[in-house]
């Protein structure tokens, strides 16, 4: 990893954070179902975005294999809602703190790898994950290649300030609302003690071990957190979709998530936004241009990004920002 | 008894294929310190090219050598034309660039050749050799063929002069510039080489699991896995690495586990070496100074 990434995000004018908030409420009254449906997910992609960047920003770890914490998260609550007959929103916090203890016992073993190795042992989680998942003697409970039909669930009220709310619009909101806390508790996490550790460790491991940071705890944690941040974004997308199944979490999600992450901006939390942006819509644009050949648009898409923006969209907007108020260093 | 070792034979002709994909790899790595994601795709490619000579009726052998030669051509065009502009770029941008080339292979692979599932000849003829049981000959001479490359690889680095300007080029780019070496090509040179070795484990397993786009995803992970058992930057232990995992896949795949389940045995056996010996078993251990 480089050692000249940023380590703090200038603070964002509170302005633009509560006109955004309000633009983000207003917005599904707006637009379609099938749309309201798609900015769900790309606020599902954010989430794991910013669990992916705790670990491979901020940590300097790297993980081809988050695809797998997304997994676990959606079958977590999946089977909750399909066996124990939970409500949807009692989920999520069980599903985060499966994916923290599994991201954390993941993380041990992984401690001993650095850079590729950690890479590549993740990649082969991630492709192993769908096997398990298909594993006919787990079939009672993952419901093998079948996978878990769950019921979508009603918008509890049938208005709200006057405006008409149905299933995906509630949905949403709810969505919009676990999205808001995982992003403060991220920035929170980051800005804090934890984030300098993690800093600290990334950038100089000996003098951060010698100057009293328990790496090994920190690391591990980092994964574990990161995996939390994944899971709960795995368990939205369950409520969100309806339906869980071993192969909506290929290898190739990972690799996704990866992308995002990259392409929004690395060490960046606005960055995990554009990201998710890109995984969700991109895709639909590249199959736009060619009915053919739409994964080969979007390698090239891949690589003219990297090309141009090598710190990502969160990069790009920040230099273009430093153009426009050049005295303002 | 005789299953047995046919299933060890059997996994030595697959472990063939894993270790020229595991040394393709490592040659890659070993020059810039990058794990090429698009190996098996240029592999896969590679076997397509392969496929269109042989369906436009030239002999096997022929279009043996013409898709190596072709192989090697892409590999070093590649290099020159995508991965040259972003070499110097953080590792994730690197990798992100390995994903985007490894999809549009895969892509176009998929829209002029289709995705259908095609059988690839195998230059072997079909019984058995010396009326032998528990080999066949497809297993003996794709083990043979992996022998010759092997060798006439391990030749080339050792004893031509070109070879050894590989090598100085990826240990120390910086001091091999300053004596003449054009470190730029030799790279490309690499990727060729990579390419082409490639070109050969993918012509020697699409008989086994049939040609289509997406044929390398599980073996280029048992490449990955070779590469890491043996020991990244070792080419000697990649290959050996490709033959353990070649075996071990195989009699755990028949005995134990069954073949559902046989790439989370990749999985397994990475972490379980890799925590134990995290350079793999013949890399070397890197220890910084403070």
């Amino acid at each position: 990893m480089s050692t000249n990434l940023p380590s703090h995000e200038k603070a964002v004018p509170w302005i633009w954070l509560v006109l955004g908030f309000l633009g983000a409420c207003a917005l599904p009254f707006f637009i379609t179902n099938y749309h309201v449906f798609q900015v769900s997910m790309v606020l599902t992609y954010a989430i794991a975005l910013v669990g992916l960047n705790i670990l491979i920003g901020y940590s300097g770890q790297i993980s081809l294999g988050h695809g797998a914490f997304l997994a676990i998260g959606a079958y977590t609550t999946a089977i909750l809602m399909d066996k124990a007959d939970m409500p949807y929103w009692m989920t999520i916090p069980i599903a985060a703190a499966v994916c923290l203890v599994v991201g954390f016992l993941f993380g041990l073993p992984a401690l001993r790898l650095e850079g590729h190795y950690l890479a590549l042992a993740t990649f082969a989680l991630a492709v192993a994950l769908p096997q398990l998942l298909k594993f006919k003697h787990l079939e009672f409970l993952t419901g093998g290649v079948q996978g878990i039909v769950i019921m979508k669930p009603e918008a509890p009220w049938e208005t709200l300030f006057g405006l008409k709310l149905n299933s995906d619009r509630w949905l949403y909101f709810f969505t919009l609302a676990v999205t808001v806390v995982m992003f403060v508790i991220g920035w929170n996490l980051i800005r804090g003690r934890v984030g300098r550790a993690l800093i600290a460790i990334r950038d100089q491991p000996i003098a951060a071990a010698s100057m009293g940071i328990n790496t090994p705890l920190y690391k591990s944690l980092a994964f574990g957190v990161s995996a939390m941040f994944t899971g709960v974004a795995g368990a939205l997308s369950a409520i969100l979709v309806a339906f869980v199944a071993p192969d909506s979490f290929t290898v190739f999600l990972s690799i996704t998530l990866m992308v995002g992450m990259v392409i929004g901006g690395v060490t960046s939390l606005p960055g995990a936004l554009y990201g998710a942006l890109f995984i969700q819509f991109i895709p639909n644009i590249a199959d736009q241009i060619s009915k053919a050949a739409p994964w080969a648009i979007y390698g090239i898409m891949l690589i003219l990004f990297m090309y141009t923006m090598p710190t990502g969209i969160a990069g790009l907007l920040r230099l273009i920002g430093q153009k426009l108020r050049p005295t303002n260093p | 008894m005789e299953t047995f070792i046919h299933q060890v034979v059997a996994g030595i002709a697959t472990g063939g294929v894993y270790a020229s994909l595991a040394l393709a790899l490592v040659m890659i790595y070993q020059s810039t310190h990058h794990i090429n994601f698009a190996q098996g795709e240029i592999a896969m490619f590679a076997t397509y090219m392969a496929w269109t000579l042989l369906n436009a009726g030239v002999s096997y052998w022929l279009a043996f050598t013409c898709t190596i030669l072709l192989a090697f051509a892409l590999g070093v065009l590649i290099q020159r034309i995508i991965i040259r502009p972003v070499e110097n770029a953080p590792v994730l941008n690197i990798v992100v660039v390995f994903i985007g080339l490894l999809v549009i292979l895969n892509s176009i692979a998929g829209w002029v050749f289709t995705y259908t599932i095609k059988s690839f000849p195998s230059p072997f003829p079909k019984e058995p050799p010396f009326g032998l049981h528990f080999i066949s000959s497809h297993e003996l001479g794709s083990i043979g063929v992996t022998l010759v490359l092997l060798l006439m690889l391990y030749g080339f680095f050792k004893f031509t002069p070109l070879g050894l300007a590989m090598r100085a080029a990826a240990q120390n780019p910086d001091s091999s510039r300053l004596v003449g070496i054009r470190v730029g090509w030799m790279l490309a040179l690499g990727w060729g080489l990579a390419a082409a070795i490639g070109s050969v484990a993918g012509m020697m397993i699409a008989p086994v699991v049939f040609l289509e786009p997406n044929m390398m995803s599980g073996i280029l992970l048992y490449a990955f896995a070779a590469a890491l058992v043996g020991g990244i930057d070792s080419p000697g232990g990649a290959v050996l690495g490709g033959f353990i995992v070649g075996i071990l896949e195989n009699i755990l795949g028949a005995y134990v586990i069954g073949t559902e389940l046989k790439l989370s045995v990749a999985l397994v056996l990475i972490i379980v070496v890799l925590t134990i010996k995290p350079a793999g078993l013949f890399g070397k251990v890197i220890v910084s100074r403070v």
